[in-house]
């Protein structure tokens, strides 16, 4: 079908690759990926500790502890790790900011201001 | 009329008028605006908007009450709900708005095929009806209770008033009508909490609060005969615990319903924002809720603890009248409670409650002033017609921007595609009145139902799609439909569906748990199949490696810190 064809090429960065695309000056593309993949490891390394983790394998363990009323490990399952969840999409939002701008990918309006 | 019933028609009234304001204030003229509000709403009401959409009626009126009930198990619903945001921020949100179409079907269609295209719109649609139909009933429970209408009316004018916004609104409408109904509930939710929190402590933060409470809460259940509140795995086997949790995760990150909220944004870095924001209004109430669950059953406990029945406080007899609450025949004084059913009727406890009405209630159990009690309906209400208006718009565009436009008519002109989107609408809140009238089991197993679901079918394939290039057509149709065979069989193996006998847990794998199973099984299937069969296009190669970088490569600015 010819229109899916259309819309596919529209799905990419309003049409044509970038400059460069398929040259030698692509290394840059590698390295924000492998960037993008290291801080989303990191990340969701911390997600899984603190919740499987914490939350489920060791809370049993962590319930011996006790924190101004709560075992630890219950407190990691019913309140902790929500906090520690925001806390990890914040930093990846932010993260992603900086590395966008670093390698000049991110979106600006015509005067270059953040859009 | 009591207190309760003046003051729940007020605020239902008055927040029904605001939503139905908004909607007139945005009606749309275009498709864009219907599916995509014009793709320019702002992170943070976007933020508030995917909150309203995530956080339903089993949030909002079922979630404390079965942590009450699961006592520490209860996490399972706290971490899977939450923990999913993680998933969807990192991993699909800003590759799905970068790739930048309308519905979850049509970038598996770009991705991989038509076919798979289909199957997913099929699968959306019967994912967001399961969802769809606890959103209904749970809006019938509201209005049963407080306003006095029979749930069949209650489920119809919650669905009039849905479908007067999204219909004429479409995700314009629903996007600016949801950002009101999240301040609406969250009011409603915090606003008992916190009294709740200082009558009980003397802390008016319940979420620092209720640790204070645990080790009484933890005495007085023993004493009626149930498990120690603070203990894990009572409720669930630990391995049910994980898989539970695991499910629910990626069944958030899977849904339909909410993905498509990420289309929204103006950019890829406002995805990115929008699930933040969203995270951060949505763990409001989520960190309240165990708070609420335990203040309510001590409370409760309390309350009915030596009483004779005759004395018993007024919410007891004010909630037997909705069949919520039972006492069984020849009862002197409460001795022991249950939330289970069967338990009850053979005799196991004196009282039954049902989980749906902790937090309906527990502004009544905890004494509060009726104006609090008429607040929290309207809040419950909030939660349900938010979330199932999200829906009724996927349900829409499924049926038909993927399905009517594909194979029907695809040279239909923008006001007969508008036209028919809303048709498609009406058409969906007809079905879901029908089956809010005619629920097949309580609120929140059908939502775990539309979890499993999601994050068998479509998690595992929309990750690979996005992150390994090599993932083809036939790889992910036959990951979809082995996660979805492999997890349907299962739920009905092990629920009592269309008829079937219930059978035991295998491995003590509860049903809401299977999904992870699923998606697993999805992911192997899908790695297998596509290493076997051959690579996709360059083209369609291409457009996964563009979807990686937010916006056209301009001179790096790296100088500028």
């Amino acid at each position: 079908m010819a229109d899916t064809a259309d819309t596919g090429q529209d799905g990419g960065t309003g049409g044509a690759p970038p400059p460069g695309a398929g040259g030698p000056d692509n290394g840059w593309r590698k390295e924000y990926w492998t960037k993008n993949l290291r801080l989303m490891v990191v990340l969701l390394a911390v997600w899984f500790v603190v919740s499987f983790g914490c939350g489920i394998l060791f809370v049993e363990e962590l319930n011996q502890i006790e924190v101004a009323g709560f075992p630890l490990g219950f407190w990691f399952a019913q309140q902790g790790s929500i906090y520690v969840f925001i806390l990890l999409i914040g930093v990846y939002a932010l993260r992603m900011d900086r590395l966008d701008d670093e390698y000049g990918v991110s979106e600006r309006n015509d005067d270059g201001s953040r859009s | 009329m009591s207190d309760i019933q003046t003051w729940a028609l007020v605020f239902v009234a008055l927040t029904f008028s605001v939503y139905i304001y908004i909607a007139w204030r945005s009606r749309v003229r275009e498709t864009k605006g219907f599916f995509v509000a014009e793709q320019n709403v702002p992170a943070f009401a976007n933020g508030a908007a995917v909150a309203a959409d995530w956080m339903s009626a089993a949030s909002f009126i079922s979630m404390a009450g079965l942590i009450a009930f699961l006592g520490s198990d209860g996490s399972v619903y706290l971490m899977g709900w939450t923990g999913g945001f993680v998933l969807l921020a990192l991993l699909l949100a800003p590759y799905l708005r970068k790739w930048g179409k309308f519905t979850v079907p049509e970038f598996v269609g770009d991705r991989f095929s038509e076919s798979v295209r289909s199957v997913a719109a099929v699968v959306a649609i019967v994912v967001s009806f399961t969802y769809v139909v606890g959103q209904m009933s749970g809006g019938g429970i509201v209005f049963s209770r407080f306003l006095q209408v029979p749930q069949h009316w209650g489920v119809v004018i919650a669905a009039v008033v849905i479908f007067a916004y999204a219909v004429f609104g479409g995700m314009k409408g629903i996007t600016w009508t949801q950002v009101a109904q999240y301040t609406v509930m969250i009011v409603a939710y915090l606003i008992p909490a916190w009294a709740v929190a200082q009558t009980m402590t003397g802390i008016a933060v319940p979420q620092v609060s209720f640790g204070q409470i645990l080790a009484e809460l933890d005495a007085i259940g023993r004493e009626f005969g149930m498990d120690t509140y603070t203990q894990a795995f009572t409720a669930r086997p630990q391995l049910d615990v994980f898989l539970v949790t695991m499910s629910l995760m990626i069944g958030t990150a899977g849904l339909p319903h909410v993905i498509i909220r990420f289309y929204t944004t103006k950019t890829v870095r406002g995805a990115r924002f929008s699930a933040l924001w969203a995270l951060v209004f949505i763990a409001l109430l989520y960190t309240t809720a165990p708070a609420v669950g335990a203040f309510t059953k001590l409370n409760m406990l309390q309350g009915v603890q030596g009483v004779s029945v005759d004395a018993l406080p007024s919410w007891v007899a004010n909630w037997q009248a909705t069949g919520l609450v039972s006492l069984a025949d020849g009862t002197d004084t409460v001795g022991t409670i249950t939330n289970n059913a069967d338990t009850f009727a053979a005799g196991g406890a004196d009282m039954l409650l049902n989980n749906d009405i902790l937090v309906l209630a527990s502004p009544e159990i905890a004494g509060l002033p009726a104006p609090i009690v008429g607040l929290v309906a309207a809040g419950g209400l909030a939660a349900a017609m938010s979330t199932a208006a999200g829906l009724l718009l996927v349900i829409s565009s499924s049926a038909s921007h993927d399905l009517y436009f594909r194979y029907v008519d695809h040279h239909a002109s923008e006001r007969r595609r508008l036209f028919v989107s809303r048709v498609a609408m009406g058409v969906a809140v007809l079905v879901a009145i029908y089956f809010g009238i005619n629920p097949p089991a309580f609120v929140g197993q059908v939502v775990a139902f539309a979890f499993g679901l999601a994050a068998s079918t479509f998690f595992p394939v929309l990750i690979l799609g996005i992150f390994w290039k090599r993932t083809n057509a036939a790889g992910a149709v036959s990951g979809m439909l082995a996660g979805l065979v492999f997890t349907a069989s299962y739920m009905i193996y092990t629920l009592e569906v269309f008829g079937t006998q219930a059978h035991e847990h295998v491995l003590g794998i509860s049903p809401e748990g299977i999904g992870a199973v699923g998606a697993l099984l999805n992911l192997v299937v899908t790695v297998v199949v596509s290493t076997l069969t051959r690579p996709p296009s360059e083209h369609v190669q291409e457009m996964v490696e563009e979807i990686r970088y937010p916006a056209r490569r301009t001179v790096p600015v790296r100088s500028a810190d």
